[in-house]
């Protein structure tokens, strides 16, 4: 695959003072890529959202927009990306129109392409009603609307979303999650949010941020394979004789939870009809049989709360 | 590019009351003291007319006009300049200027001239007073003009003064009283007199109202546009030289 690199991030670093929020973070976000950040509340999202936006400058590394250096070059790198951090940047005395209008002049869209430009954006986020109306009358979704409407206005080739879903009904939400998903195909889009559904709905990869280091980066579909489940729970009536299930053609090993419940791992086809039958044959009395699916909420609670338990026995030796 | 920024920040403070309010009070309190210059003058004029080269209705009405603007708009002007930058912090709206294809160089230079605009805009309306007279008698047109020229750079340099200060708080009214305490300290600066010679002349170089005084007297002096475009420039380019740390420091 030849897809564009949109975004290069090499080694960045970011100091508050003594603090560092964000250690040496690398990726690259491609064109046709959804990526989703996560990550607890101060993990160094935004942070790492602001840098990448040249809202921030960071303490080290370096950062590639469309093959253009964002510290050498920030004007061009910036026009093409858009961005709607965490607050959407809106100013409650303008309308819909005016704001969007003077958000088209500072990405220099030209005075010809402006009002379709406009149009575009307000119906892509659903703003075509409320064109008129002054932003700060406007309910928080709609503010959060017109903030995205700001950031896909001059049709950048990146667009970084800080929390887009966030104060938008069930309803909009939807809506927002099918617009990115859209954006998607033709655009790199970069957001963060704490929904971890709303990533598994939207992004094709995800990237999980704790304490400012990256510690988990894959793509949907080989996060998909590895939680696909190789596992099978198994709950019964009368204690199952683990060296009999072991024998079950397709699962490799038994491992016992309990008197009455056992996982059982299996590699190639599911063998949950051989374990079916097996049960019924030695007179078991089956219970439950299902598939040990890990979600992406396991994960990520694996990996930003194990980290902190360790710290604790840690610092409790 | 700065235009747009500009414009945005002049049409921002006609959305709200305060540059109407301000227009409405200057203008009468402007009036009135207008009006009682008039009748100042109205009453010396048949000893002055005697007088070989004798100061005209320019110097007795119009300077001291102008000279009152000054230090009027001394007072109001930090009201005008506060929120050119702390209000897009506090509504966290800078982001917006920072994340679109535009240098801070342009997004100051933008706000400074939407101040400038302003400030030229009621020089406008204060200048139809004194134009007025031209119904009844005829003034010194190049007297005016220099008043004028002078008064405008003043109010750049108090803009200039203002955007720095905004730049440095979310508050609003901090910038107000930093930039109404920056202004004041400069206005007042050449009133010590010391008695060392050099001293006094550095401070009344710095002073804001000495070089005023010359622009008033139809004096048109390359030190005092000098002394005006330097202020300027380096409030400008520490409210540059600010935001841009910012983006290191956060």
């Amino acid at each position: 695959m030849g897809a564009k690199i949109l975004i290069r991030a090499e080694g960045l670093y970011r100091h508050y003072g003594h603090y560092l929020a964000v250690e040496d973070i690398s990726f690259e976000l491609a064109q046709g890529e959804v990526l989703g950040f996560l990550g607890p509340n101060g993990a160094g999202k935004s942070t790492t959202m602001q840098i990448l936006t040249g809202n921030l400058a960071p303490s080290a590394g370096r950062v590639w927009i469309d093959g253009i250096d964002l510290l050498d070059r920030p004007r061009r790198a910036k026009a093409c990306m858009g961005y709607l951090p965490e607050q959407p940047p809106v100013y409650r005395d303008l309308t819909v129109d005016e704001y969007l209008s003077y958000c088209a002049r500072l990405h220099r869209v030209g005075r010809s392409q402006r009002g379709p430009a406009i149009r575009r954006a307000k119906a892509r986020c659903g703003l075509d009603s409320v064109g008129r109306r002054l932003i700060g009358n406007l309910s928080k979704g709609y503010q959060q609307r017109v903030g995205i409407a700001q950031a896909i206005l001059h049709n950048p080739a990146v667009v970084i979303l800080d929390e887009p879903t966030v104060g938008l009904d069930p309803n909009q939400i939807r809506d927002i999650r099918s617009l990115i998903r859209e954006l998607g195909e033709s655009h790199g889009i970069i957001l963060s949010t704490h929904i971890l559904p709303e990533v598994q709905a939207t992004c094709s990869h995800v990237q999980i941020i704790h304490q400012g280091r990256l510690v988990f980066s894959e793509s949907m579909a080989e996060l998909e394979r590895r939680l696909g489940s190789r596992a099978l729970l198994l709950e019964t009536r009368q204690p199952p004789d683990p060296a009999l299930l072991q024998e079950v053609a397709g699962v490799d090993s038994v491992e016992m939870l309990g008197e009455t419940r056992a996982r059982l791992h299996f590699d190639g086809d599911n063998p949950a009809e051989a374990v079916a039958a097996a049960v019924a044959a030695h007179g078991w009395g089956l219970v439950e049989l299902a598939l040990d699916r890990q979600t992406l909420e396991q994960v990520f609670v694996e990996l930003t709360c194990g980290d902190t338990d360790q710290e604790r026995e840690q610092e409790a030796a | 590019m700065v235009l747009a920024i500009a414009m945005r920040e002049l049409r921002a403070l006609f959305l709200s009351p305060l540059a109407w309010t301000i227009l409405a009070t200057l203008q009468l309190i402007l009036a009135y003291l207008f009006l009682t210059q008039l009748d100042t003058f109205m009453l010396l004029q048949p000893r002055l007319a005697g007088i070989e080269g004798a100061p005209g209705v320019t110097d007795i009405v119009v300077a001291p006009l102008l000279q009152t603007v000054g230090f009027l708009l001394l007072l109001i002007s930090p009201a005008i300049t506060m929120r050119v930058f702390s209000d897009e912090k506090r509504n966290r709206t800078l982001t917006l200027l920072l994340s679109a294809p535009v240098s801070i160089t342009e997004i100051v230079l933008g706000k400074f001239l939407g101040m400038v605009l302003f400030f030229l805009l009621l020089l406008a309306l204060l200048a139809l007073m004194p134009l007025s007279l031209y119904a009844g008698t005829t003034l010194d047109g190049g007297k005016l003009l220099s008043g004028l020229l002078g008064l405008s750079l003043l109010l750049s340099a108090f803009a200039a003064v203002g955007v720095y200060m905004s730049s440095l708080t979310e508050q609003p009214v901090v910038a107000a009283i930093s930039t109404l305490g920056a202004l004041i300290l400069l206005w007042i600066v050449d009133w010590s007199g010391s008695k060392r010679e050099q001293v006094n002349g550095v401070l009344q170089y710095l002073s804001l109202q000495g070089h005023l005084e010359s622009f008033l007297k139809g004096l048109f002096s390359t030190a005092d546009l000098a002394y005006y475009l330097l202020l300027i420039a380096t409030f400008l380019i520490l409210t540059i030289r600010h935001l841009d740390q910012q983006r290191l420091t956060g």
